[in-house]
């Protein structure tokens, strides 16, 4: 027989199929072969040090430490909105990468790129929605989170760094929100946006409008709004720069800002409790 | 006292797993808020309004919800003011509140009793001064930014009397350097006589608590109070400005 290839014995398939011992075979050569063993690090039966592993041996889960105390899984105490908040983020930056597959932040097309991504585009409505009701939710879930810190006092040592951070984030969190206004280049976007901007005329020193400008000598096309707007209205350049500002640079910032919010939890002894 | 009570839980071994306990409530959390979400995304539709038109205002015009309390504060304040230095003020105030704050209790926990002040303050600015503005910003600002009850009907050619005066005209003052040394001499001495009236009161904290974080502590709310009481001479009394300078007014 050696050398030679067996001929499958149909009944015996049969049997096997029917006991299950087929399905417990394929599993035992998936896990067992070179790429299965290669992708993951460890079992997954319900073991304590796989538990640990499960955590320590995954760059996403990685974040969080191995074991915590009780009282940092009640919803009561977090109300699960840092969570939320940064789940909302998530959904943003899928929903908007697709989006950014049929925009163009230019004056001419802008306009008729939201009709065809709502009309045209399979999913494309549903894309939008999920991308601006996501964005609006994020919002209102950070203010909850700030509130549910505060709160907690949750702010004190050894947190301080962390609400500072938070700040940040919150004020990021508006500014994302605020660029992404103009992108649909429609009436609500284009006057939200300049009632917005306006304010910048304001800025001491160097807004056009602001007190003691006169002694620096902005203008309206040189002032702290043009800086924004890249002219001294809202139009085409306008689109660009917030469109830049809207998918790279303050997403970059809010997610490096993201990253070292959640490692300074666990740097600060994890969520805050009761001593 | 509660603490007994509290010190028994904690004397249990606390620590639990993050695997399985808290990435399953996480993913949990994270699957009801997507359907949640799916279903507000296939119900309702994002505004797209017609084309952007430079030459078309709207009335009203407002700026993203969010940024509401701020465009309603305009009202009684000067755009270097509400549109620029409020929200610098905001941020800087929230970024200091750890170090200002330094009631060691209550960390980590609910509690109202333990820090009753702290808690006023922030919801009173959370609570009133923005949440209450957007809620009013979004549906009873119409036309000109003119109040509107539920009711009534949005009449861009409402009319509202503009009887508004400057505070020091209200007190009788008619000269315009004059009225400048006056204004300036109502807003300084509140904050000078709010200051010193908190130096007092707290002088045997000065010690502990530091001469810098009270002054900040103290001056940053009376610049929130300021904010109250300003909307109140307007609304109530029909004050413009307090203070009218030749390159800024308050
Ligand atoms: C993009 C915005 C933000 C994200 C994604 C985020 C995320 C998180 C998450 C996931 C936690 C773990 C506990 C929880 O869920 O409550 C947390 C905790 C914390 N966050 Fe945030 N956060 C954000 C903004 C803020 C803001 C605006 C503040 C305050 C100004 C803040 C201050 C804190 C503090 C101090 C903790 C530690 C809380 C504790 O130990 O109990 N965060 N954050």
């Amino acid at each position: 027989m050696a050398g030679k290839p067996q001929i499958p014995n149909l009944a015996e398939i049969w049997n096997d199929i029917k006991s299950g011992k087929i399905i417990s075979d394929i599993s035992k050569s998936v896990t067992e072969s070179q790429v299965w063993t290669s992708s993951f690090r460890h079992g997954y039966a319900d073991t304590p040090r796989n538990r640990v592993l499960q955590i320590v041996s995954n760059v996403w889960l990685h974040l969080h430490p191995v074991k915590i105390h009780r009282h940092a899984l009640r919803i009561k105490f977090t109300w699960c909105m840092g969570g939320i908040t940064f789940l909302m983020f998530l959904v943003t930056v899928v929903t908007g990468v697709v989006l950014m597959f049929y925009y163009r932040p230019v004056g001419e097309y802008a306009y008729f790129d939201m009709k065809y991504l709502q009309y045209d585009v399979p999913f494309g409505m549903l894309m939008r929605n999920m991308h601006r009701w996501a964005a609006h939710s994020m919002v209102i879930t950070v203010w909850l989170h700030m509130l549910r810190v505060f709160l907690t006092g949750s702010y004190k040592p050894p947190r301080e760094f962390n609400w500072v951070i938070g700040v940040f984030l919150v004020t990021f969190t508006l500014l994302l929100s605020f660029t992404g206004y103009l992108l649909p280049w429609d009436q609500l976007a284009m006057w939200a946006v300049t009632v917005g901007t306006n304010m910048a005329r304001g800025t001491p020193f160097l807004g056009h409008e602001g007190p003691f400008a006169e002694f620096v000598g902005v203008t309206s096309r040189y002032d702290a709004r043009s800086v924004l707007l890249g002219g001294s209205l809202v139009g085409p350049p306008a689109l660009l720069r917030f469109y830049v500002l809207h998918c790279i640079l303050i997403p970059l910032v809010a997610g490096a800002l993201m990253i070292v919010h959640f490692w300074r939890i666990r740097k600060d002894g994890g969520i805050s409790g009761p001593l | 006292m509660a603490a007994p009570a509290k010190k028994k839980v904690e004397v249990v071994p606390e620590k639990l797993h993050v695997w399985p306990y808290l990435v399953r409530l996480e993913f949990l959390c994270a699957i009801i808020v997507m359907v949640l979400l799916t279903v507000w995304s296939i119900t309702i539709d994002a505004p797209l309004e017609e084309a952007a038109n430079p030459s078309k205002t709207p009335n009203p015009s407002k700026a993203p919800w969010y940024f509401l309390g701020l465009q309603d504060i305009l009202v009684y304040f000067d755009p270097w003011f509400a549109g620029v230095i409020a929200p610098v003020l905001i941020i800087v105030g929230l970024m200091l509140i750890p170090y200002l704050d330094v009631n060691p209790k209550g960390n980590g926990y609910y509690t109202y009793t333990e820090r009753k002040a702290a808690i006023w303050i922030y919801s009173f600015g959370f609570l009133v001064l923005w949440i209450s503005l957007i809620i009013m910003g979004v549906f009873l600002r119409g036309p000109g930014w003119n109040l509107f009850m539920p009711w009534e009907y949005w009449d861009p050619h409402k009319v509202v009397a503009l009887t508004n005066v400057d505070l020091p005209y209200a007190f009788g003052f008619r000269d315009y350097v004059w009225s400048s040394i006056f204004g300036g001499a109502v807003i300084i001495g509140y904050f000078a006589i709010g200051t010193a009236a908190y130096f007092v009161l707290e002088r045997k904290a000065i010690k502990n608590v530091g001469f810098m974080r009270m002054f900040l502590k103290i001056n940053l709310f009376l610049i929130m109070v300021g904010i109250v009481i300003k909307i109140v001479l307007r609304l109530g009394f029909n004050i413009k400005y307090v203070w009218v300078t030749p390159w800024f007014n308050i």
